[in-house]
C-alpha cells in the first residue's frame, strides 16, 4: 500500500525470538514452553486467569468492604496494606485483575472478530472492496483510542461496557492487517488450488482451508493488543472515569495518587499488578511468535 | 522527494480529517441528552443555548448541522468554554507549549538513551549486558506511565527530595532569566523521563533488532573488510536501522500524547492532560471535544510527517 506506514510487526522488534537449538528432543512439550519468554508469559497468564477465576476464594474480603482500620501498611492480614476508607488494598488487586481480564477478553473477541472478517475479506475479494476496506483500516487506525474513550465515557457516563465496546470497535486494525497479509499469501498456495479443483465454493475454501490457517499470526498480535487494551482502561481509571461499581487496577491507582505521601503501598502493587499482567500478556504473544514462526531467529 | 508524492499524501490526508469531524457530529449528536448540551457545556443559561441552537443550526436537518460543525471547526471556532469564558481554541491553545516541552524532551531522551542502549546489546549480543537491557526493556514496556510517574515521585521527591514535587516552576518564589530556566530545567526532568520510559524500551529493541540484522549483511561486512574502526561501522549501519525506529515513533503518537496527558496529570504539569482533568471535573464538553478533535489532528500531522520523513531518508523509496 502506497504512501501508508509500512507494517509494524511489534513481537519480532520488541522480543527477540530464541528458539533453542535441538529442541527436537522434548518432542512432547509444546513448542510455546521452550523459550525463556514463553515459559515466564504461559505462567504469568495462567495466574491472571486463575486469579481472575479464583478471586471469590483468593481475596480475604469485598474489595468495597471497609474491615480494617484505614491507610495501614502491609501486614500479614493485609498483605497490601489498607486504604483510605480501611478496605484491603490485595482484595482489591485481586478483584482490579478480574476486571482487567474480563475487559481484555471481550475487547479480544470483539476485536478479533471484526479483524479476522475485514482482513480476509479484504484480501479474498481484491480490488475495490480491498481498497475500500483498507481505506477504514487506516482511519481507525489514526483515531486516538484513549483519547476517544475519555470523550465518549465524560459524554455518555462511565461504564465498562461502552469502554469495552468502544475498544473493540477501535482495536480490530492491527489484527485485520496480519489476517489480510496472511490470507494474500495463503490465496496463491497448492492446497487452495487443490480445494478449488476438487469444487469447493469460495465460502468453503475461505473458512475450512485459509482461515485455520491466518488465525495463528493474528493470535499474536491479538495478545499484545489485549496488553495495550489493560493499559488504555487502566488509564481511563487513572483519571477518574473508570465504571464506579467495579473496581479495576486503574481505580485502585486514581485513589492512590492523593495519598501517595502517607501510603505508598495504595500506589505500588495495583500498579505492579498492571506491569505484570501487562508483561505476561507481551510475553506470551512473543512465546506464541516463536513457537509458531521458528524461522525467526534472531 | 517527487512534488508529486508530496500533493498525494496531502490529498490522503483531507479524507482522514473529514472522517474525523463527522466522528465528532456523532459523537455530539448520539451523545445522551441535548447536543447544546455538548456543545455548550452544562453550566449555560437558556438564553446562552438558544443562542447556540441557532449559531449551529440544531433546528435544521442532520446534514445541514454537519455542514455548520464542519464550517464552524474549519474556521477554527471549537465553541466556548464556559468554565473559563473564552473561547475553547484559545484555551487549549495556551497549554499547547507547555505539553510540546514535555513531548519533545521525552522524545529526544527516548531516542539518545534508546540509542545507546540499543548499540550497547547489539555489541554484546546473548551477553549479560544484552540480556539485561532486555530485561528491563521489557518490564519498561509493560510498565504503566502514570504508575512510573507515582513511583518516581515516592522514591526521588518524597524519598530524597532531589526532584520539586509537581508543577513546571518553584511556586515560592518568582524568578527570571537563566534561574527560570533552570528551574523549569529541574521541574521537567523527572516527568520527561518517565514519559520516556516506555517509548525507550521499543527504540531499544528497534535498535537491537536492525543492528544484528545489519551485522549480518554484506555491506557492513565490507566495512569491516575495509578495516574500518567498529564505532564507524555501527555508525554506518545505524543510519539504515534509524528508518524503522522513525516510523514506529511517528506511529505511536497517539500512544504517546496519552501517555503525555497521564504523566502530567501525575506531577501537575500545567500542560493538555491538566486541561483534560479539570475539563473532565468540571465537565466542559467542549473543551473535551476540541481536545479530541485537536489530539487526533496531530496524530494525522506525525503520521504525515514520518511518512515525508521515510521518503526523504530512504532513498530506495519512490512512491509513484
Amino acid at each position: 500500500m502506497p504512501g501508508s506506514i509500512p507494517e509494524f510487526d511489534i513481537t519480532s522488534t520488541l522480543i527477540p525470538a530464541r528458539v533453542e537449538r535441538g529442541s527436537g528432543r522434548r518432542i512432547g512439550s509444546p513448542r510455546i514452553l521452550r523459550t525463556d519468554a514463553g515459559r515466564i508469559g504461559v505462567v504469568l497468564t495462567f495466574v491472571l486467569f486463575a486469579t481472575a477465576l479464583l478471586a471469590g476464594w483468593i481475596a480475604p474480603a469485598h474489595p468495597f468492604a471497609s474491615v480494617a482500620p484505614p491507610l495501614r501498611p502491609p501486614t500479614l492480614g493485609h498483605p497490601m496494606g489498607t486504604d483510605d476508607l480501611g478496605r484491603d488494598v490485595f482484595s482489591g488487586v485481586v478483584y482490579g485483575a478480574r476486571t482487567s481480564l474480563f475487559l481484555a477478553l471481550i475487547v479480544s473477541l470483539l476485536s478479533g472478530s471484526i479483524g479476522v472478517a475485514v482482513g480476509s475479506i479484504a484480501a479474498w475479494q481484491g480490488r475495490g472492496t480491498d481498497d475500500a476496506l483498507m481505506r477504514i483500516t487506516e482511519f481507525v487506525q489514526v483515531v486516538p483510542r484513549f483519547f476517544l474513550a475519555v470523550v465518549v465515557v465524560a459524554l455518555f457516563g462511565p461504564g465498562l461496557d461502552r469502554v469495552i465496546l468502544l475498544l473493540g470497535l477501535t482495536s480490530w486494525p492491527w489484527i485485520a492487517r496480519v489476517v489480510r497479509a496472511e490470507v494474500l499469501s495463503l490465496k496463491q498456495r497448492e492446497f487452495i488450488e487443490a480445494a478449488r479443483s476438487l469444487g469447493a465454493g469460495p465460502v468453503r475454501v475461505l473458512l475450512r482451508e485459509v482461515l485455520p490457517n491466518a488465525l495463528p499470526p493474528a493470535l499474536v498480535v491479538l495478545s499484545l493488543s489485549a496488553a495495550s487494551v489493560i493499559l488504555i482502561e487502566a488509564g481511563l481509571s487513572f483519571l477518574g472515569l473508570g465504571d464506579p461499581d467495579v473496581v479495576s487496577l486503574g481505580y485502585l491507582a486514581n485513589n492512590a495518587q492523593r495519598f501517595l505521601r502517607v501510603a505508598w503501598w495504595m500506589a505500588a502493587f495495583p500498579g505492579a499488578a498492571i506491569a505484570l499482567t501487562v508483561l505476561g500478556l507481551n510475553l506470551l504473544g512473543d512465546g506464541l511468535n516463536d513457537a509458531l514462526n521458528p524461522r525467526g531467529g534472531r | 522527494m517527487p512534488p508529486r508524492y508530496l500533493l498525494r499524501r496531502l490529498a490522503q490526508v483531507l479524507p482522514t480529517v473529514a472522517g474525523l469531524l463527522v466522528l465528532n457530529f456523532c459523537i455530539i449528536h448520539l451523545a445522551p441528552g441535548d447536543p447544546v448540551i455538548a456543545l455548550g457545556g452544562e453550566h449555560g443559561d437558556a438564553a446562552y443555548y438558544a443562542f447556540l441552537r441557532t449559531r449551529f443550526g440544531l433546528d435544521r436537518p442532520l446534514p445541514e448541522q454537519l455542514l455548520t460543525y464542519a464550517a464552524n471547526v474549519l474556521r477554527g471556532d471549537l465553541g466556548t468554554s464556559f468554565v473559563h469564558g473564552r473561547s475553547v481554541a484559545h484555551v487549549i491553545a495556551e497549554r499547547i507549549p507547555a505539553t510540546l516541552l514535555l513531548v519533545f524532551s521525552a522524545l529526544a531522551l527516548s531516542s539518545a538513551i534508546g540509542v545507546g542502549l540499543g548499540v550497547l546489546a547489539a555489541r554484546h549480543r546473548r551477553r549479560p549486558t544484552d540480556t539485561a537491557v532486555n530485561v528491563a526493556a521489557l518490564l519498561a514496556y509493560a510498565t504503566p506511565p502514570f504508575w512510573l510517574g507515582q513511583i518516581a515521585l515516592l522514591v526521588l521527591t518524597v524519598g530524597t527530595g532531589l526532584f520539586p514535587v509537581q508543577g513546571m516552576t518553584d511556586a515560592r518564589e518568582q524568578r527570571a532569566g537563566l534561574v527560570h530556566l533552570l528551574d523549569v530545567l529541574h521541574h521537567l526532568a523527572l516527568p520527561a523521563f518517565v514519559l520516556a520510559v516506555s517509548e525507550l524500551a521499543l527504540t531499544t529493541r528497534l535498535v537491537r533488532t536492525g543492528l544484528l540484522e545489519a551485522f549480518d549483511s554484506d555491506y557492513v561486512r565490507a566495512a569491516r573488510a575495509k578495516g574500518l574502526p567498529e564505532t564507524s561501522v555501527v555508525r554506518h549501519a545505524l543510519r539504515n536501522v534509524m528508518l524503522p525506529v522513525i516510523t514506529v515513533i511517528g506511529s505511536r503518537a497517539g500512544m504517546f500524547l496519552s501517555g503525555a496527558v497521564l504523566v502530567e496529570v501525575v506531577f501537575a504539569w500545567p500542560g493538555l492532560g491538566r486541561l483534560l482533568l479539570s475539563s473532565l471535573l468540571s465537565r466542559d464538553y467542549p473543551v473535551l471535544l476540541g481536545m479530541f478533535l485537536g489530539i487526533s489532528l496531530a496524530v494525522v500531522l506525525a503520521n504525515l510527517i514520518t511518512d515525508l520523513a521515510y521518503a526523504r531518508l530512504d532513498p530506495r523509496i519512490r512512491y509513484h
